[in-house]
């Protein structure tokens, strides 16, 4: 059966809780365990036979950066790869209404739709047999999942029929407890969806059309395919929810690239143990699941590990200690350096002896229906820890510390700094 | 001649150091403090040094008749048992075998009769009054070089009734100060907390009296600067010398660091041979012991410095007493390490006092810290602003300390980021 594959990249003004990482990159390209956050999706889509094309929708100026991972993951992935770029933000829903013909050339009779700021295992080709086996083929399926009643309010919420998992009734961020299964933003679509979010388009042009507004036609293409769809589809028949356990977790926060490393990078221990950090004889020390780009040089007396992951020609001095990390390209850490639940910036320089460590965001350990909370910046006026970030071409002198605090491009630290940021 | 020291109670303000060794054995510098002021007085021609107590160890009492061997000198208690007044002089004199330290009650909260209180010197009455001749009388807080031998020669030229030794602070309102002449040094008053500017020498706890002070005092809590001093002014019988070089009262951590600086830098310019030096040494640096050629030497070395046979002195230090430093670290400036210590490679160390037997794992930063015996500080620890570990206290790797104060015994799983005690 002809595929297709739609990622949802958003665009500039999306993605804000990223900064100032996304100041550098484009948050959808940020290296989450050693690739680019969507490299993820793409492998996952390319792998679904049938596949025929995987198609990138935002609304980013095209830019040296997207094309050349686009050229580079075709050949990686051997599919086609392009980028569609809406002219305004149109939501969720309106951008591939707007490309539906795009989608469906070449004959695709289904595709998946999928939010690209989600790390998962994408159990892509399960939702196609869960739509197999429940009949109707025409039938739109979200991928959903467990989380608890306090954190499912922050997510768009699913009520099924225990049986047959048809949507009874969704809510996109309900402010009261209506279920705790959530949308993981990850849909498989007919080309029937069209139909529906052509309704919702007509409904927006009459409406704007009475509003007497000056660009309606633009505005009626703004749909959010969780408010203006789903929950209208609810109860109709067409729309399925499947459940997984797989791992699955947002990737709003810079503190969530950390987690969502964590749970790729153990995803790599299971599929591909090749992509993982060995110990051997002169290497440093691994202890877990370590990324560590081949062109990054590593002294053997440095310890990684776990949950680290170094980019491309990155220099680990002697006796570095790196923990629950990211360190991006060009970073150099100096000799007894130790960082800990940090993302290091591309290019930054970390003197010898200082400690640059940042607070976890992690989900509570104890309830395996916890999700990261995407905290925000600042509860009652005050900088909530969180890990620390530095920008890029960030200097960090010899023997300071550096604690839970946000450092932006460019900057040359002369002391120690604690619970800030730094501007 | 005799000598009092005003040793007092429990030394509440350098805890958790004097949880587990009584104040006076506390080292400073590698050495007991106590030692400090017994060797000064000893070379000033004192024969018999009286300790004033307010509570009992038997380690006091052993050091104590250790000290009298190896000195040559006469060593007694003074122990203010019940609270004065009904007390009796408690003369507990231990020289050649006669009679044994008595382990008195202890009174807990009790910080007894330290500076300033004439109660001891009443105690000590028929002791120092037995000489006929003028007797030391020391705040055992206090470091400096002792001017022993002057400050008698001042005393006799003068023929006053007692000398007190003053040096300079830079911030008088802060103390209460000295006025006194010019040429001959006679105090005409003493001024508390000086709101403008009359004097900047402040009274150093270090005095010398002709028996006739014994007169004025009586058994019962006197405080000898706020009574006894400004009779003694008022009649013209009291002169203050001025102190050269530094002086410190450490009887708190962090007085207790800048005395060693202080202490370290005057070692420089007397005994630079004393101090460390070496590839990774950085200023003045007292390692016990560099590396000594023969096993007779360093036995020697270990007997001066060392008071074998102490209950808290372990065989196996006892059989090695230079402490190792490895490779790549760098110490100093200001840093003192005791015997036995170990610290690993890849280690910086910058004004600390590391006592006995304490080891500090490789790539671990230590700035302004006291680190207890026989401790162990994991890898790439962190620690600053006065942290200090009392006795056998283990910091697991990667933790931070922010000014801890953590009591003997405890194992620490978890950074502390702002200063805190830890029970
Ligand atoms: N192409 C495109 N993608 C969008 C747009 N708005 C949001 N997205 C993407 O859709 C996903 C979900 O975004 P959004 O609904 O805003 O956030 P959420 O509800 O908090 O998950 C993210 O991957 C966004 O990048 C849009 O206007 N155009
Ligand atoms: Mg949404």
């Amino acid at each position: 059966m002809p595929l297709k594959a739609v990622i949802l990249i958003g665009g500039p003004q999306k993605g804000t809780r990223f900064r100032p990482l996304s100041f550098e990159v484009p948050k959808p390209l940020f290296p989450v365990a050693g690739v680019p956050m969507v490299q993820h999706h793409i492998e996952a889509c390319a792998k679904v036979p049938g596949m025929k094309e995987i198609l990138l929708m935002g609304f980013y100026q095209p830019h040296e950066a997207l094309s050349r991972f686009l050229v580079s993951a075709q050949q990686e992935f051997k599919i086609p790869i392009r980028y569609l770029q809406e002219y305004a933000a149109l939501g969720t829903g309106g951008g591939i209404y707007h490309f539906r013909d795009q989608i469906l050339s070449g004959g695709a009779e289904a595709f998946f739709v999928l939010n690209a700021d989600v790390c998962s295992e994408f159990p892509l080709q399960e939702m196609l047999e869960f739509r197999q086996q429940h009949g109707d083929a025409h039938s739109f399926v979200i991928l959903g999942t467990t989380a608890n009643r306090t954190q499912a309010l922050n997510y768009g919420c699913i009520v099924a029929n225990a049986d047959t998992q048809e949507v009874q009734h969704y809510v996109e961020k309900p402010s009261t407890f209506v279920s705790e299964i959530i949308n993981c933003g990850i849909y498989l679509f007919t080309p029937d969806i069209f139909q529906h979010i052509g309704e919702v388009f007509q409904r927006n042009q009459q409406e704007l059309v009475l509003e007497e507004s000056s660009n309606g036609w633009q505005r009626a293409e703004v749909i959010r395919l969780e408010q203006d769809v789903f929950t209208a589809l609810a109860g109709s028949g067409k729309l399925y929810v499947y459940k997984t356990d797989g791992f699955w977790s947002q990737i709003k926060s810079a503190g969530s690239a950390i987690y969502a490393s964590r749970l790729y990078l153990n995803q790599y221990s299971k599929s591909h143990p090749e992509r993982l950090a060995q110990n051997k004889p002169g290497g440093p020390v691994i202890r877990g699941n370590v990324y560590i780009h081949p062109t990054a040089s590593i002294d053997s007396t440095a310890v990684l590990g776990p949950n680290v992951s170094i980019g491309e020609g990155v220099t680990v001095g002697a006796g570095v200690r790196v923990r629950e990390s990211i360190v991006l390209h060009g970073a150099s850490l100096h000799d007894h350096t130790c960082v800990l639940n940090t993302i290091v910036g591309w290019d930054s320089t970390i003197g010898r002896w200082a400690r640059v460590e940042g607070t976890p965001s992690d989900p509570n350990p104890n309830d395996p229906y916890a999700k990261i909370d995407s905290e925000t910046l600042f509860r009652d006026g005050r900088l909530t820890p969180s890990i620390t970030i530095l920008g890029c071409s960030v200097t960090i002198p010899a023997e300071v510390v550096i604690l839970n605090s946000i450092v932006l491009p460019h900057k040359e630290l002369s002391r120690s700094y604690k619970n800030q940021i730094i501007l | 001649m005799r000598a009092l020291i005003l040793v007092g109670g429990f030394g509440t303000r350098l805890r958790p150091l004097t949880l587990s060794r009584p104040k006076p054995l506390v080292e400073f510098c590698n050495k007991a403090l106590l030692l400090h002021q017994l060797e000064a007085l000893r070379q000033a021609g004192v024969s018999h040094v009286v300790l004033a107590v307010s509570y009992m160890s038997e380690a006091l009492g052993a050091a104590m008749r250790e000290q009298e061997q190896r000195l040559g000198i006469r060593i007694s208690l003074s122990h203010e048992k019940e609270p004065l007044g009904t007390g009796r002089v408690r003369a507990a004199g231990s020289g050649r075998g006669r009679g044994r330290a008595q382990a008195g009650r202890r009174r807990p909260g009790d910080t007894g009769v330290g500076t300033g209180a004439a109660g001891p010197l009443a105690l000590a009455r028929d002791l120092l009054a037995e000489g006929g001749e003028p007797f030391f009388v020391l705040n055992s807080d206090v470091i400096c070089e002792f001017p022993f031998a002057a400050l008698a020669r001042f005393h006799r030229q003068h023929g006053g009734e007692g000398s007190l030794v003053v040096t300079r602070v830079e911030e008088p309102a802060k103390y209460g100060v000295v006025v006194s002449e010019a040429d001959t040094g006679r105090i005409c008053r003493f001024v508390e907390k000086p709101r403008v500017f009359v004097s900047n020498k402040i009274n150093a706890g270090l005095y010398i009296f002709s028996p006739g002070i014994l007169q004025r005092i009586q058994l019962r809590p006197t405080s000898i600067e706020k009574e006894i001093f400004p009779a003694m002014a008022q009649e013209g019988q009291l002169y203050a010398m001025e102190l050269q070089g530094f002086w410190m009262d450490i009887g708190q951590p962090k007085d207790f660091l800048t005395g060693m600086c202080m202490y370290l830098q005057a070692l420089r310019a007397q005994h630079p041979e004393k101090l460390h030096s070496g590839p990774g040494v950085v200023g003045n640096v007292l390692v016990l012991c560099p590396p000594v050629p023969t096993l007779a030497k360093w036995r020697g070395l270990y007997r001066e410095l060392w008071l074998p046979s102490r209950p808290w002195c372990s065989p196996s230090s006892f059989q090695d007493p230079s402490a190792k430093i490895g490779a790549n670290c760098v110490i100093g400036p200001n840093v003192t390490i005791g015997a036995g210590v170990v610290v690993e490679d890849g280690v910086r160390i910058k004004r600390c006092t590391v006592l006995k037997g304490a080891r500090i794992r490789s790539h671990s930063w230590l700035e302004s810290c006291i680190v207890g015996w026989s401790c162990s500080v994991g890898q790439w620890v962190r620690m600053e602003n006065v942290t200090v570990l009392g006795e056998d206290v283990i910091v697991n790797d990667e933790l931070y300390l922010n000014g801890a104060n953590v009591l003997p015994h405890k194992s620490i799983a978890e950074s502390v980021p702002e200063p805190r005690i830890i029970m």
